[in-house]
């Protein structure tokens, strides 16, 4: 017997898309009949009163958490999200109802046994809900008291060999795509270049001391499975500079009809015979692709990698052997000055490990940015306000054509006095010599 | 309900304590035929929905079997997933950027036999447990925010609209259709946690009414400074008032600057803005983050508003099922919904939709408004 009526979400419990709600259902009917034995260190009806105060919500059209709550766990600034409702009275399992977030293996690759052993902290010292996955990346667990903050950070690290993820003003939980893992496409090794910095910036993502959050997103390919250039301020993007790998075989396989074009994923409706021309070579967005003969001829110099041409025929197109990362910067949703996406500081660089070329940009950002940015001012805003001119000075890079689409439209450049012949020192007296007031 | 101790010594917290380790090694994790193959992946085919092959240079096949999932799971429900791996992938498993649950296996046969497992599996309400799907060019799982289950700061709720929108546009989830892929994102307030600023289509939570003072206890909840400086619009100023027979130091709000981004909210609690007539949801279109042949592009507003209609939002569902057919129905192969408005104009794509261009939708923030007016003679009439 449910404990609060909820009509209005029970409504969510039909169609054909997962039911959240019956999901919460069962775990409140779960850890009432406690089938396991577990002894539960938070409210038992914990379920029951996140649907409860969720019906009211759903009812009076406004949220019931309250704003914020400074908890965590001892010698770190985040991780932990405090949660309070503000309906403690009716709903005392979710008077506390507080989130951790533990910071997920690169790639999102998980044993069954690693993640039942997360499950058996959470269903003892939590609510037993979870977000697979946060915006950000995190497994996140979802409700619990801060009683047990500890004890759940205790049994993370010594018994799960694991450790919380970022929160507030500090390195955000970096993330990548499954990279080289199980993609043809990746340019370089995701995972490890994520792993690797995650475990080399530990003190910055538990620590905060930065102006606000900062993220790191590892894309393998232009095609961007992990949106590092709209989400994150730090973005690393895979790509190559020298030549697609054709197998002109495969090539006339796909023009023949012998292999599906896209890898299968328009099969779902008749577009006609596949057509290199219309598909591809008109497609091309700097126009180097041409099919000759019936051959395809690249001209690489002009290609920009927009990986259309691969993603179209991938078993006659690989990405090129010279392959590193395209740097970008800025990142953020639109609070406050509005959206920004990522813009290209560095074109090209190795991504190998352990890595020192990026950390090296990273750090001379961050120096930057921790003098500069005002409270809450996301690195993209410092760019805006202080110029991407100033980027490169602290980034130690010369400028170049790529970091901008065209040209400033304004001739209004602020000229350093060192760039003028002479200074800016000049006698009033004897321009007056010359010119009659 | 006894306490039970992790070992953990609150009186010396510093005892034994383990800290700054990072995430666990994520090639523990792998299966085996992924961590044989790594690196050396030759090309991949999408068999049917769902279903992806990638084939390695070695000669060793990887099948794997997508399945949407709603990101707000139980314990239970993934240790149900954490079974399946078990029976079928050897205890391996992943999660999708996008919130899907992927099980890999070795063989064809077992790729289907796990397929039709996981379609067979439903709640007792009726909904698919693991429906399988997401793949090429259809509707994939929806990336969204908490909503009303866990902000302090929402308009909407985020799970609620998701399953909502999800159960509509459901037939493009388990088909490859569609002109290109479309990805839906969520986001439950301007503060956009799930970043939905480059999305296909977005749903974004949005308030209409200025933050309600409570001044008796403001100046001593926040740092007025702080909420003062907040205002990207300068419509909050320091004001001391006299309020139930005491002065108190309190702020003043210029009602006609606000444009209710509740960053002032974010950074004091004494200045709520939630309001059910005030909330609800703007509808942005037309972003997308690939490079592939076209620049990555921001969402725009196409709807200013529709009021929050739970449990299933029928007004804001409807609206996005006819921008997803329409373009469905009109766009070239390849072109994602933003190339297909930029191609025909967005004169057309509102007279196609049937979707009222209101004054709402013409940019007046700041200097990038400017570069979204027409400079030019060429539009259609």
């Amino acid at each position: 017997m449910a404990k609060h009526k909820t009509p209005l979400l029970d409504q969510l419990e039909s169609g054909p898309w997962p039911s959240f709600v019956s999901d919460i259902k069962d775990e409140a009917e779960t850890r009432h009949k406690n089938p396991n034995g577990v002894d539960y260190q938070i409210p038992v009806d914990v379920c029951d009163d996140l649907l409860g105060i969720l019906e009211l919500s759903y009812v009076e059209g406004e949220t019931h958490w309250k704003h914020g709550g400074i908890v965590g766990v001892f010698g770190y600034g985040g991780g932990v999200i405090g949660r309070y409702c503000d309906q403690p009275q009716a709903f005392p399992g979710v008077a506390h109802f507080h989130t951790v977030r533990v910071n997920q293996p690169s790639g999102m690759y998980y044993t069954s046994d690693y993640l039942r052993s997360i499950m058996d902290v959470w269903d003892r010292r939590g609510s037993g809900l979870t977000n697979m996955h946060g915006s950000t990346g995190d497994l996140v667990l979802l409700g619990t008291q801060t009683a047990q903050l500890e004890e759940i950070f205790f049994e993370l690290t010594h018994n799960l060999n694991t450790d919380l993820g970022g929160s507030g003003g500090n390195l955000r939980t970096p993330s990548c795509c499954l990279g080289e893992s199980r993609c043809e496409f990746a340019c370089y090794d995701t995972q490890e270049m994520c792993h690797t910095l995650t475990n080399d910036y530990q003190d910055e993502l538990h620590r905060p001391a930065f102006p606000y959050k900062f993220k790191f997103k590892f894309d393998g390919c232009p095609n961007g499975c992990v949106a590092a250039i709209a989400r994150s301020d730090f973005s690393v993007i895979g790509t190559w500079r020298d030549k697609i790998r054709v197998d002109q075989k495969a090539v006339a396989a796909y023009v023949g009809g012998e292999l599906a074009p896209n890898a299968g994923a328009y099969a779902g409706r008749d577009w006609g015979k596949f057509d290199i021309v219309a598909e591809i070579v008109n497609r091309c967005p700097s126009g180097c692709f041409q099919f000759e003969g019936g051959k395809v001829v690249i001209n690489d110099k002009e290609c920009v990698r927009c990986m259309h041409c691969i993603n179209v025929m991938p078993r006659a197109l690989r990405i090129g052997n010279d392959r590193g990362a395209s740097i970008l910067l800025g990142a953020k949703a639109p609070i406050l000055d509005g959206p920004q996406m990522s813009s290209l500081l560095v074109p090209f660089i190795s991504a190998e490990a352990p890595y020192d070329e990026v950390k090296e940009v990273i750090e001379n950002i961050w120096d930057w940015w921790m003098e500069e940015g005002k409270n809450r001012e996301r690195v993209g805003e410092t760019m805006k306000r202080m110029g991407f001119q100033k980027l490169l000075e602290v980034t130690k890079r010369k400028p170049d054509p790529r970091n901008v689409w065209e040209p400033r439209h304004n001739p209004y450049i602020f000229w350093k006095e060192e760039d003028v012949t002479g200074g800016w020192t000049r006698d009033i007296d004897a321009y007056r010599k010359k010119h009659q007031r | 309900m006894a306490f039970v101790s992790s070992g953990y010594n609150p009186a010396k917290p510093m005892e034994n304590r383990i800290t700054d380790i990072g995430p666990r090694y994520y090639g523990d994790f792998m299966p085996p035929v992924i961590v044989k193959n790594k690196g050396k992946w030759m090309w991949h085919e999408i068999l049917e929905p769902g279903v992806l092959m990638h084939k390695a240079e070695s000669g060793d096949e990887v099948y794997t079997v997508r399945c949407g999932a709603a990101r707000l799971m139980s314990v239970t429900h993934i240790r149900e997933i954490c079974a399946i791996a078990d029976k079928f992938c050897g205890g391996h498993l992943r999660f999708t950027t996008r919130n899907n649950v992927e099980f890999m296996v070795t063989t064809k046969a077992d790729a289907l036999a796990l397929k039709k497992y996981l379609n067979d599996q439903k709640f007792a309400g009726g909904s698919y447990k693991f429906p399988v799907g997401g793949t090429g060019a259809g509707v994939t799982n929806i990336v969204h925010t908490q909503g009303w289950v866990h902000c302090h700061t929402p308009a909407t709720d985020a799970s609620g609209t998701v399953k909502a929108t999800m159960d509509v546009v459901f037939e493009e989830f388990v088909n490859m259709r569609l002109p290109a892929p479309v990805r839906i994102s969520m986001a439950c307030c301007l503060n956009m946690c799930g970043a939905v600023h480059c999305s296909d289509i977005a749903i974004l939570g949005i308030h209409r009414k200025p933050p309600i003072i409570d001044h008796e206890v403001l100046d001593s909840m926040c740092e007025v400074p702080l909420a003062v400086a907040a205002c990207p619009t300068g419509a909050v100023r320091p004001t001391k008032i006299e309020y139930k027979g005491k002065t108190v130091n309190t702020v003043a709000i210029k009602n006609e600057r606000c444009m209710f981004c509740g960053n002032c909210y974010t950074m004091c609690p004494s200045l709520p803005l939630s309001d059910k007539e005030g909330d609800g949801i703007a509808l942005l279109v037309g972003g997308k983050l690939s490079n592939r042949m076209t620049k990555p592009k921001f969402s725009k507003v196409v709807v200013a508003f529709i009021p929050n209609e739970p449990p299933r939002w029928p007004s804001m569902t409807k609206v996005v099922k006819k921008i997803l057919d329409t373009y469905a129905a009109d766009a070239r192969k390849y072109e994602r919904l933003g190339d297909w408005a930029a191609r025909i104009g967005w004169e057309r794509f509102f007279e196609k939709t049937g979707l009222e261009f209101t004054e709402h939708l013409i940019d007046d923030f700041r200097d990038p408004a400017y570069y979204t007016w027409r400079q030019t003679t060429q539009f259609k009439f």
